[in-house]
């Protein structure tokens, strides 16, 4: 069994995030963002018929994708949420293509859309994080990959100054996306050493902002692609794993399931790291790029750090990662957070970057990283000539 | 007494002899009877090998900080009295833990060995912290 060639991303819709929501609402923006990657894709809302969705962190609820799918009139043969955290962009990619190689659909709406007000406050996490987790403060994420990253320094030596040049040339890929929230000032290494320190060793720049927004992707069977509109991505390989929810309890802090998630993923694309022309790793901060790349097999384990600061992560340079600014730029609209980087390789690929384009972009990787470095889901996606 | 307004452990039917013993200032966790795994925190069956044989064991205390951070700004209003430092502790006996380090931040180093003590925060409740050996 295998999923290669089997389906591939033809329409993506995306949004500007924005900081204050406004009178948004997390379905009108999944409506406005499915309007957008159903017309992108040369569809019509009709030709959909499986939905794959996540629950916003906003207006969350129980039995959501029939509920969402009303909303938006859809008639499925397929229906399911995806919940593993800021993996579930990358993991919708594949489900959809599992479920339209089985036969169930033709044409999947991948679809996320949240909402973040100032002082809202996350809903509950499950029983054994607040008895054990939250009594110590260990709310959040922030925690979590401050440790990783004090662990990694400790056990590798990684620096500051090489976490920082993560966002600093993400920052200069974000100056050529029109929708990333910090796309009007360069940033220096120096600059973020010298925002607010957080959570020690993280600083505020090297932290995702919390926005509102919403990105969706239309995945389709290989007859549905020949209607598209745009040059397919089709899907070569998917890896997905995880062993831990909170990090304390993973069997390693600095090595993640990222590898055999990786792994499988290009194994089942029959390439390896280094075929790849642009990466999309999920970066809700400086440290986990690094982990990622490390754990994909883009460098050895380690070896994260040097790795990025010998490189041009630049759309121009030697090394493009995360040609949209990364969510570190972008901002994270909840999970389209993580779409974010399904549609910019998407976006690549097709050779639709603008002034950011990566000349001739065939081969894409992307990794979706939920909870505390926990859920991972890797794919690899390509552009036929 | 000032009121406490951080979150407070509600112990299940799984944990409640862990929380008892931190009243009693004593560290018990769970060791497997199949496999002698040690097991934090609390489970019904052994998450290595799935046996049904936990049962509790004192343990000694010591540990050293697997890693940490200085948490300057907290993810939730209760804690506006930061910093504080949180880690993960891995215990003599294998298992980590989340907890917190009572030290000066600038103190804290990873690897450090650290031994457990117990802060009655409430009359009904004990977290269980380290500080420096």
């Amino acid at each position: 069994m295998s999923l290669k060639g089997k389906a591939a991303a033809i329409g993506i819709g995306e949004l500007k995030p924005v900081k204050e929501p406004g009178d948004l609402t997390a379905l009108g923006l999944m409506a406005r963002v499915a309007a957008e990657a159903i017309a992108d894709a040369g569809l019509e809302k009709k030709d959909i018929d499986g939905f794959l969705v996540g629950v916003p962190f906003s207006d969350p609820g129980m039995i959501y994708p029939a509920s969402a799918a009303e909303v938006l009139g859809l008639n499925l043969r397929m229906l399911n949420q995806v919940d593993i955290g800021g993996a579930s962009p990358a993991g919708m990619i594949w489900r959809a293509a599992a479920a339209i190689d089985a036969g169930m659909c033709d044409a999947v709406l991948c679809v996320v859309a949240d909402l973040n007000k100032a002082g809202d406050q996350r809903p509950p996490v499950v029983s054994v994080q607040r008895e054990f987790e939250a009594p110590y403060g260990n709310i959040g994420a922030n925690c979590g990959y401050a440790m990783i990253a004090h662990r990694h320094m400790h056990e590798y030596g990684t620096t500051a100054r090489q976490m920082a040049k993560v966002a600093v040339d993400q920052r200069t890929n974000a100056l050529k996306n029109p929708l990333a929230t910090f796309n009007d000032k360069a940033l220096t290494i120096d600059d973020v050493l010298n925002s607010r320190m957080i959570v020690d060793p993280l600083h505020l720049y090297e932290i995702v902002s919390p926005v509102s927004g919403g990105a969706a992707i239309v995945v389709a069977s290989p007859e549905v692609a020949k209607r598209a509109k745009h040059p397919p991505i089709w899907l070569l390989g998917a890896g997905e794993a995880a062993n831990h929810s909170t990090i304390t309890y993973a069997p390693s802090i600095t090595t993640s399931p990222i590898k055999p998630a990786a792994e499988n993923a290009f194994k089942m694309a029959g390439l390896q790291p280094k075929d790849m022309d642009i990466v999309c790793p999920y970066d809700c901060y400086t440290i986990t790029v690094i982990v990622t790349l490390e754990d994909a097999g883009f460098c050895k384990k380690g070896q994260g750090g040097p790795f990025v600061a010998e490189h041009d992560l630049t759309y121009a340079g030697d090394f493009p990662c995360n040609t949209h600014g990364g969510q570190l730029s972008f901002g994270q609209p909840g999970l389209a957070g993580g779409m974010s980087h399904v549609t910019e390789a998407i976006r690549q690929l097709m050779g639709r970057g603008g002034e950011r384009q990566v000349k001739n972009a065939a081969l894409g990787y992307v990794n979706g990283n939920g909870g505390i470095m926990s859920e991972q889901a890797s794919l690899v996606l390509e552009r036929r000539s | 007494m000032s009121e406490y307004y951080k979150p407070l452990p509600k112990p299940s039917p799984t944990s409640r002899p862990f929380w008892e013993a931190a009243r009693r200032h004593e560290l018990t966790i769970q060791r497997c009877g199949a496999c002698r795994e040690y097991v934090y925190y609390p489970r019904d069956r052994c998450p290595k090998c799935f046996a049904d044989k936990l049962a509790w064991e004192r343990v000694s205390g010591r540990g050293k900080v697997y890693s940490y951070t200085v948490v300057r700004r907290a993810s939730s209003r209760a804690f506006a009295d930061a910093p504080y430092v949180l880690a993960i502790v891995e215990l003599a006996e294998g298992p980590r833990m989340t907890t917190n380090i009572v030290a000066p931040p600038e103190q804290v180093r990873v690897e450090m060995p650290v031994q457990v003590f117990f802060d009655d925060v409430t009359p009904d409740h004990t977290l269980v912290k380290f500080k420096p050996a």
